[in-house]
């Protein structure tokens, strides 16, 4: 063991591996969560060696594997490493925009062993969807797609990101998803890394427009229960309107393990983004990385967090928040997440929440997700 | 006690060493279960009967008594949860 590990507590293994296979993706989503220089990473790794990481990761105890991008439809390999995910025991998750997807695939990985296939909606009409998807011909073709997962047997899982654009549409989107007989709709606000915390305030809803959502949801909580109906409405509501953070990822180098397109190890999807050095699968094991590495062993434990968080007794529930949200907004990825009112930095959060009543700019304003967008901010940065 | 349970589409009930139990996995999601949990839904196999594990159990642990109460509780709480069908 290492120095850095051996004043840890004790390190339980990674349950949830997700395989970000690729940054590439047709679609230009301006709250998408890959970095904002992603266009900078163009060696991705191969399928050698990610058939190595399943491995490694599956021997570490990994039971949950999700197969994520960019759009991982992209990686011509997808059904090879499926079919090595069911043979190793993984419960397989496929996370897509559906633009790739035809019936011939949905079939092929259902045979590959693929376990569920997430669909991902923009909203609950062609126009709006499309002109945030920055693409014309998204929504027929997500529709297309979600119909042939139910008709191929996977359990359906949708999910809509929202934001201030198309969060008045909830009734309708759930009708969709009834219709399109989902068993699971996930209804994601906006989480502000990334893209969408450079496109924040043309994205973030006001508190109103959270509360007529909030209560929207309920209801048709209500009517699905009364009707019988087995869908099940996760509703995942802003960290930015609450007084306390998230317990973000469980505790860092807690559960979960992502590995980026290029092969870089982090221990969330966003963490690329913190001033700390991440290690690689093509230079170590995963087991390396996960036990021993300074970057899964930096925020372990509590012994790194400064006040206020060091002499609160609600450390152990929310280890101080996300810290990537702390870094982004204090510049100091140790502090607390400014989500806390304990934070002095919560004006921050309460500064966001007061444009937000205000913002009126619409779609035109935000940035889009694409190449040439992306090599402006390394060429800037 | 004639119905039969079956584990629902996108639910899959396994051996996990690294946890030292049975899990129940679902659409980024995982369930540890108890032992005694993951006894009974080791039974399930889409044909035995909620009669039929019980005989089965009762067998597997003599010192237990009847089980027939605690396992057809077990299997509506699971159908109320949506990881198995009862037919
Ligand atoms: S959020 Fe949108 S742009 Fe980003 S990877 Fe997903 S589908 Fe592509
Ligand atoms: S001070 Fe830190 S540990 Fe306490 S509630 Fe706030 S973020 Fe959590």
């Amino acid at each position: 063991m290492t120095p850095a590990a051996r004043n840890q507590p004790t390190i339980g293994p990674p349950l949830w591996l997700l395989a970000e296979l690729t940054y590439r993706c047709p679609l230009q989503c301006p709250y998408c969560s890959n970095p904002l220089d992603y266009a900078q990473q163009e060696q991705e790794l191969t399928t050698e060696q990610w058939l190595r990481v399943l491995r490694q990761g599956r021997e570490m105890g990994a039971a949950q594997l999700g197969f994520s991008g960019g759009e991982p439809l992209v990686r011509q390999d997808l059904p090879d490493l499926i079919a090595e995910a069911r043979q190793l025991g993984y419960y397989s998750n496929l996370i897509t925009s559906g633009l790739g997807l035809t019936e011939a695939k949905v079939a092929q990985f259902r045979d590959a062993g693929l376990d569920h296939i997430q669909v991902s909606f923009q909203a609950s009409d062609p126009e709006l969807n499309n002109a945030v998807a920055g693409s014309r011909k998204a929504f027929e073709q997500k529709l297309a797609m979600a119909r042939a997962v139910k008709a191929a047997g996977y359990p359906m899982v949708l999910n809509f990101v929202i934001h201030r654009h198309n969060i008045h549409q909830m009734p309708d989107i759930i009708d969709l998803c009834r219709r399109l007989e989902a068993d699971y709709v996930e209804l994601a606000t906006c989480q502000y890394y990334g893209w969408a915390f450079h496109n924040r305030e043309g994205l973030m809803p006001s508190r109103q427009q959270l509360a007529t959502a909030e209560q929207q949801v309920n209801e048709q909580r209500q009517r699905l229960a009364a009707a019988g109906s087995a869908i099940k409405l996760i509703f995942v509501t802003p960290d930015y309107y609450e007084e306390r953070p998230k317990a973000c990822m469980n505790g860092w180098g807690s559960l979960f393990l992502t590995v980026a397109p290029d092969g870089t190890a982090l221990p969330c999807h966003s963490a690329r983004l913190l001033p700390i050095d991440f290690p690689n699968v093509r230079d170590e094991s995963l087991r390396q990385i996960w036990y021993d590495s300074p970057g899964f062993n930096h925020y372990r434990g509590d012994s790194w967090m400064p006040e206020p968080c060091r002499s609160c007794d609600e450390k152990g529930k929310d280890f101080g928040g996300c810290r990537c949200q702390a870094y982004l907004l204090t510049g100091n990825a140790d502090n607390a997440d400014p989500v806390c009112d304990k934070s002095p930095h919560h004006d921050r959060i309460l500064a966001a929440r007061r444009a937000a009543d205000h913002a009126s700019a619409g779609l035109e304003s935000l940035t889009y997700r694409n190449t040439s967008n992306s090599r402006l901010f390394y060429r800037s940065g | 006690m004639d119905r039969v349970p079956k584990f629902r589409p996108g639910f899959r009930f396994q051996w996990e060493p690294a946890q030292d139990c049975y899990v129940l996995l679902y659409p980024e999601g995982m369930v540890r279960l108890n032992g005694s949990a993951g006894a009974i839904l080791a039974e399930v196999d889409g044909d035995r009967s909620v009669a039929e594990i019980v005989h089965r159990l009762e067998q597997r642990f003599p010192e237990a008594g009847s089980l027939a109460e605690d396992v057809a509780g077990f299997l509506r709480d699971a159908e109320a949860q949506h990881w198995v069908a009862l037919s």
